[in-house]
Formats: structure tokens, sequence, C-alpha cells
């Protein structure tokens, strides 16, 4: 709680300095953008959250967004109904977290080497399938676009409407958090990510929790993808889903998910989404030339994570004093 | 045999009230010694009474909290490894530390090269190595490659290393604890020569027997603080037992007698993926307690890790109750109604970062089948209070997290894991390593009391004592063969000595 509270007062910090410095920033107009993009954002990194807790990482997010991103609008284009589209594009971002958790858990391979791998192979099937062409839904299906373009009026807010995805996220987050905290699934997710050795001579299958949690990330990476292309409507599989992969594991981090496993919060890393989409806004906003955005986002992302570190020691210090204090009495 | 020390004014070596504390458990409090020049001294005491940290502190490898030390009267810093060995002290682990892959002189010298602009001078380190090596009576040549060694040569190129460095106190941890009954001989004399060429040897050792062959006196540690002293002429199995866990024997080791029952796991023909060519058979009955008994590396932790469904055995069957069971993971194992206690706690019994409750129902959590994959959190709170009260854990409440907690403690948690499950069969992998006395005592009680309520208990030890305490019969192991069983009776520390080193004996059916 105490982590997610340092992360909510740096996100309020930034929100105060680009509001007082651009009158802009707290329309109504700006902040649907920045809830908008924070909510697709947060689905992705509410799923590499799982990995990340499980003590891996999956750095394919991005070509699975590409992948999914790509295959949704090509195949409606090529006549596929909208079930059988989302069916499928759903069957194969489940298969590839299947994929990589079965080469990870049984062969035993490294969780960066593998989704390494799949980063590269995804969007490269994607660009082959497509040869390249922007896809997209034209006017046609406004009725799926609606998920991630639509807004819905909210009472006694004049004129500012929530968008859709942020719902969408709202309830992912919450069946996220469920799994996490109130389940068999979650605790031993954490358990694994802690020790998995002590965790496999509990008895519990370790292997299966595991690939569970790529399934998961790699589902909601897929489900993202398509959100982002029906939200973009105008899909590069070149560029689509670029770098996404880390602007996920970097909400998950900032979110207080530790990178050694165990430990993480959904709240959290949806905090660490939305703080990532402002400092993205903040830098607009603030008139810092664009080239410097990925080295003022990278910074505080490294503020946050020392501070983080230097905060834990104090208190593993002071705890460890205690103790001492207590034993010797 | 053993001379007396040659008499010094002043000791070679003072410890002088020396403290350090780690998280939640004092290790050493005001420990003090002193070594004269040319003494063995016999550092012994409990697992967790403070000898390896003591020794740690000696070594420069932990720094003491207060405390001095002073060789030759002199007060010096040992706050590195660099400075230890400047002072002639030198630890020989007990893994040994060398690099396989480099020849005996390359060792020797590892650091330290003879050399000119980097380039080494490799024939002066064989032509010095040779001098070092002919004082440890090993003859080898320095050009012979470490890995090709076995483990008693490599231990006395340690020995020969730290002589090459001008070492004056060598601390020997365990020297014996993966020897032959050959190679402890041969160790035995090496220690006598450098004795007599004037070396101080602390020697820390598990084998009473071997202590009072080779020490001029023996210290005793207690749950980090001296706990006595013995000269030569008072040495004595008993009393050295008797300061270390600060009672009687009898009233340490709580055994009562049990009647066995019914045979609960019987193995036939096992073969372990570590030593697939020598076939275990054996059985365990109910209200027994069975110890296992054997060096490093006879292969007794391999044979539980395959009971327990950590590896996959290479053949042979097990039975639990009379029928014939396959084991492929640990949760195969749980539900056949075993359980087992690791031999590393921390990496293989405890997840650190979670709580005291939260460990506890680890194993137990999957066990409720009505409540569709969601915690039962009211059951976890139950089962980890039941535990507590039922163990009488040390914890401010369930909530803490266990890694701040003291290693009996810890223990107790992972014993408390199990107990939630009722198990048929208990593995215990050295059961009470790096726990206090007074946990000790309590696991002791506990384990004697789930053998009186029908459980049947197989346990790992090290520790000799501990073995002959509480076990109602003991099988020994030898690299990975089964040596023989000994009934109560029958179990002296020599005769599961001889076991341990590869005498074999018919075994007895029990």
């Amino acid at each position: 709680m105490k982590k997610i509270l340092g992360i909510l007062i740096l996100l309020i910090v930034v929100c105060l300095i680009t509001a007082v410095s651009n009158e802009n920033f707290f329309t109504a107009y700006n902040m649907q953008n920045v809830i908008r993009l924070t909510s697709l954002f947060g689905i992705i990194s509410i799923g590499v959250a799982f990995v990340i807790i499980s003590g891996g990482i999956d750095l394919s997010i991005g070509s699975v967004i590409c992948l999914t991103g790509s295959l949704l609008p090509f195949l409606l284009s090529k006549g596929v109904s909208v079930p059988a589209a989302l069916l499928l594009v759903s069957v194969v971002s489940i298969a590839i977290g299947l994929f990589h958790g079965l080469l990870i858990t049984k062969l035993k391979l490294q969780p960066f080497i593998v989704t390494l791998c799949g980063l590269l192979i995804y969007r490269g099937i994607a660009r082959g399938i497509t040869e390249d062409q922007t896809q997209g839904f034209g006017t046609a299906h406004a009725g799926l676009r609606y998920l991630a373009t639509g807004k819905i009026a909210v009472p006694f807010m004049e004129g500012f409407k929530l968008p859709v995805p942020f719902l969408i996220m709202l309830g992912l987050a919450v069946i996220a958090a469920f799994f996490l905290n109130k389940t068999i699934f979650g605790r031993y997710l954490k358990a694994i990510g802690n020790n998995e050795t002590a965790a496999r001579y509990s008895g519990i299958k370790t292997d299966r929790t595991v690939i569970m949690a790529y399934i998961i990330c790699s589902f909601l990476s897929g489900a993202g993808g398509v959100l982002f292309a029906l939200d973009i409507n105008s899909v590069q599989p070149e560029g689509i889903g670029n770098f996404y992969e880390l602007y996920a594991i970097a909400a998950a981090v900032l979110g207080g998910c530790s990178i050694r496993g165990g430990e993480g919060s959904i709240l959290g890393v949806v905090i660490g989404a939305a703080l990532m989409r402002v400092l993205r806004n903040s830098i607009t906003m603030l008139g810092i030339p664009s080239q410097l955005e990925f080295a003022i986002i990278g910074a505080v992302i490294l503020v946050g994570v020392v501070t983080d570190e230097l905060v834990k020691r104090y208190a593993k210090q002071r705890r460890a004093q205690q103790q001492a204090r207590q034993t010797s009495d | 045999m053993n001379s007396s020390p040659p008499k010094h004014s002043q000791p070679l070596l003072e410890v002088r009230q020396v403290s350090k504390q780690f998280p939640g458990v004092n290790a050493l409090s005001r420990v003090s010694l002193t070594l004269g020049h040319g003494e063995v001294l016999a550092v012994i005491g409990e697992n967790g009474a403070g000898k390896s940290t003591l020794m740690k502190i000696l070594a420069g490898v932990q720094t003491p909290d207060s405390g001095t030390l002073l060789i030759d009267g002199e007060a010096v810093p040992v706050s590195n490894v660099e400075d230890a060995l400047d002072s002639g002290i030198a630890l020989i682990h007990q893994e040994l530390n060398l690099s396989e892959n480099l020849d005996i002189a390359a060792n020797i010298f590892l650091g330290r090269e003879p050399n000119f602009c980097g380039i080494i001078n490799q024939k002066q380190t064989y032509l010095e190595s040779e001098t070092f090596l002919k004082r440890v009576g090993l003859n080898l040549s320095p050009q012979t490659l470490v890995g090709n060694l076995t483990v008693g040569q490599q231990q006395m190129v340690e020995i020969a290393k730290a002589l090459s460095i001008n070492a004056r106190i060598l601390i020997m941890d365990e020297p014996t604890s993966s020897l032959s009954l050959h190679e402890s001989e041969a160790l035995f004399s090496v220690i006598r020569e450098l004795k007599a060429q004037g070396v101080s040897i602390i020697y820390i050792s598990h084998r009473l027997g071997e202590v009072k062959d080779l020490a001029d006196r023996v210290v005793v540690l207690r749950d980090g603080e001296n706990a006595g002293e013995l000269d030569r002429d008072s040495i004595s199995h008993d009393r050295m037992v008797q300061l270390m866990v600060g009672r009687s024997v009898s009233q340490f080791f709580p055994y009562t007698p049990h009647q066995p029952g019914d045979v609960v796991l019987e193995v036939k023909e096992l073969r372990t993926p570590a030593n697939p060519t020598h076939p275990i058979s054996f059985s365990l009955k109910k209200n027994e307690i069975v110890g296992i008994s054997g060096l490093v590396g006879a292969g007794r932790t391999e044979l539980l890790q395959v009971l327990f469904g950590i590896d996959a055995p290479r053949g042979g069957t097990i039975f639990v109750n009379g029928k014939e069971i396959h084991i492929h993971s640990p949760k195969d194992a749980i539900k056949a109604g075993l359980a087992l206690v690791p031999e590393d706690r921390k990496l293989q019994g405890l997840i650190l970062e979670m709580a005291v409750r939260e460990n506890m129902s680890l194993a137990s959590l999957s066990r409720d089948r009505r409540h569709l994959g969601m915690i039962n959190f009211l059951k976890e709170r139950n089962i980890s209070a039941e535990m507590i009260a039922a163990m009488n854990i040390k914890t401010p409440n369930d909530r803490q997290i266990i890694q701040f907690l003291s290693g009996g403690n810890q223990q107790k948690v992972v014993l408390g894991k199990w107990m939630a499950l009722n198990p048929g069969v208990l593995l215990l992998d050295e059961p009470t390593r790096g726990v206090d006395v007074g946990a000790k005592e309590e696991i002791y009680h506990l384990m004697n009391e789930l053998a009186s309520r029908g459980m049947a208990i197989l346990f790992v030890s090290s520790d000799l004592e501990e073995i002959r305490g509480i076990s109602d019969r003991v099988l020994v192991m030898h690299e990975g063969q089964m040596t023989g069983t000994l009934s109560r009776a029958e179990m002296s520390e020599e005769a599961i000595m001889q076991l341990a080193t590869g005498q074999i004996r018919e075994s007895v059916p029990s």
C-alpha cells in the first residue's frame, strides 16, 4: 500500500505541475485522451504484471499487439465475420502465451530469450501476412470501434465523457486483482515468484501456474492489440506496438512489481500506466522538445525506482534494529 | 600420542569478548578463547551454536560488532580476508574453494603468482609447490589438475596453500565430513605433523571421537556463548555432549521406545539418479523413527528427494501402506501421505518474503475443493493459529514476514506446514540444522510425539548424537549404497562410522 501511495503522489505532482503550467491539461478533451490511452496501456500492463510477479518477463507484447492489431482488420477485410475474427485473434494470442509458457517451463529456456524471439517472430508474421500494407476498418464496424473510441456521458460532469476503454480496463483490473489476491492461483504465483523451489517442494504444480501467467499476458496483449487497432483505425504493421512491451514493463515496475518476482498489485500497475501516459502528455503540454521524450520518461522512472530502493533499504535497516532490540531484551 | 603443546608465555591467538548480531539472532555474545603455539584446539557445539560465525570472524569473512582479536598479545584488525591472511590465519572451508580447471600449483599460488610483467614464472610455482605438498604428505606432481583429485587430496592442497602463505593458524571447518576413513587418518597425521612444526590448529567437528583423539583442549559453544572448556585430561564424550546441550544427554533426547506397527513405506530396489548403480531397499513402520546416517555425498538427500518426487527414480518400486505408488511430483508424494522437511530451509522450505500464515498454508490450500479455487481465508487463519500454538512458534503474529524469524521458529513453520496435512510418513532432511538448542529440543519432542501417535518418521542427519539420541533404528549409507542397518542397541559412534565409511555389513532384517 505504501508503494502505491508513493507513485500516486508522483502522479498527482506531475499532473499539478502540468496543470499549473498549461491550462489545457485539465480540459475535458485532454483528460478523455489521457484516460483512453491510460486504459489501453493499462490493459497490457496488467498482463505483463502477472508474468513479472511469477518471476519472468515478456518482451513480445508489442509484437503480439502488432499481430492481433493487423490480423483483425485484415481478416474482416477478407470477409470473415466479426465474432469469428475476434475468436481467431483470441486463440492466436492464447496459443502464443501457451507456447512461451511451455518453452520456459518444460524446456527450461530463459523467459528473456523466448520472448525476445517472439518479439521478432510475431511482427515478422504480421508483416508477412499483410504484406506491410496499412490495415484499417474504414467507416465500417462502428459498433466494434465503439469499444475503443466510444464515450459515455457522466452525470453531473458537463462536457466530460468517460471513454469506453476505461470501463474495459476497470473490469479487467477488478478481475485481475481478484485472481491475484483471492485465489489459490494468485497465491501460488506470488510464491513461485519469490521462491520457485520452495513452491515446488510444497507440492505446487509450478509449471502449470507459470504457463497460466504467460497465457494471461499474451491474451491481454492480444486484446490490447485489437483495441489499439480499433482506436487508430490505420494499422501499420511495421510500426504499431513498437516498444509497447517496455511501456508495459515500466508501468508494472513503477506500480510496485518487483522484477525479481513475487510482489505486485494491480492498482499500482494501473497507476503506473497512468503515470507513463501523463508524463508523455505533460512533455507536449509543457512545450518540451519531443526529441527529449524518452530521456525524460526514462529519467523519471529511474528516479522512482531508486527512491523506492532507498526507502526499502531504510525500512529494512530499521526493522533489523528493532529485531535486534527485541532479541536482546 | 599427543605431546603437550610447547610452552609459551603468551597465547598465539586470543579472542576477547567477541559479539556478533544478525537480524533476529545473537549469533555470538561475548565469546572468548585462546590458542597456544602448536596447539590443536577443538571448537565444538551444536548446529547454530556460533562456531561458523566465530570462524568467519577469525578469517575476516565477517566483522564482529564488538570484541578484539589479539595475536601474540597485540590487537590486530581483522576486517577482511587479507587482514586475516596477513596475521597468518587461514580458513580451510567446509566446501573447498579450489578451481578445478587449474593445476595444483596454480591453485596454491592463485592471486600471488610469482611473475615478471604479468607473465607467470611457472617453474618457480612448481618448484615451491612441491615443498608444500611434501609438508602435507601429498605425493603428487604440482601439475596435476585439481579436478582429478579426490576430496581428501583437494583438502591437502588447501592446507598446502595455507602453508604457502605462512599461515600460523589453520582453521579447519568439519574437515572430515566428506572424507573416507583412510583419508581422515591421513589428515590426522598431517595435523599432528603440522602441530610438531609449530602450526596451531582450530579444529571444528561434530565427530566427538576424533576430537577426543586430536585435541589438546576443547572449547564448547552453546547458543552463541562460551559453554565451557575441557583440558586434554578431562575430555570425555559425555562431558562434551553435556556442555554442548546444557543438560544431561538423556534429558535432551526424549527417547521413548516405540512399538513399531505395520509397514507404511516400503522401498524396493530404488535407484536414484545420483547413484543409479546402487539399488536401495528398506521399509519404514508406523510409530517408528528411523535415522539415515552417512558422510556428505553419501546420497541421503538424493534418496529423500526421489521419495518425495523432486527427482525421478531410475527404477524400483515404492509401496505406501502396501499399495504400489508412482510418484512423479511432490504433489503425488503428498497425495500418498508423504511430507518432506527439506535440507535447505531458506531455499527449499520457505517463501521468505511471505508471512508466517501464508507459508503455513501453502501445502494445504488446494485441499479445499469446495471453494472453487478461491482461498478460504478463515480456514487459513485457523490453521496457522492452531499450528503456531501447537508448535510453540515465537512470532509477534502470523502476519510477520518469515525471514525475520529465528532459524528454529522458521523450521517449526516448515514442520507446521506439513502437520496441517497430517501425513503418514514424515521425511526430514537435517531437521535441526541452524536451529538453536531450545528449538532443537522441541523438534525432538515433536518427532517423538508424532511417532507415538503413529507417524512413520525417516530423517537424515549428519549429527551422530542426534541420530543416536532419537532413532529406533539407523540406516547407514556410503557413496549411494545402503551399507547397513543398526538397531538402537547397536548404534555406537564407531559402528555407524564404520558403515558410513564403506565397510559393508549384512543388513539385519528389521
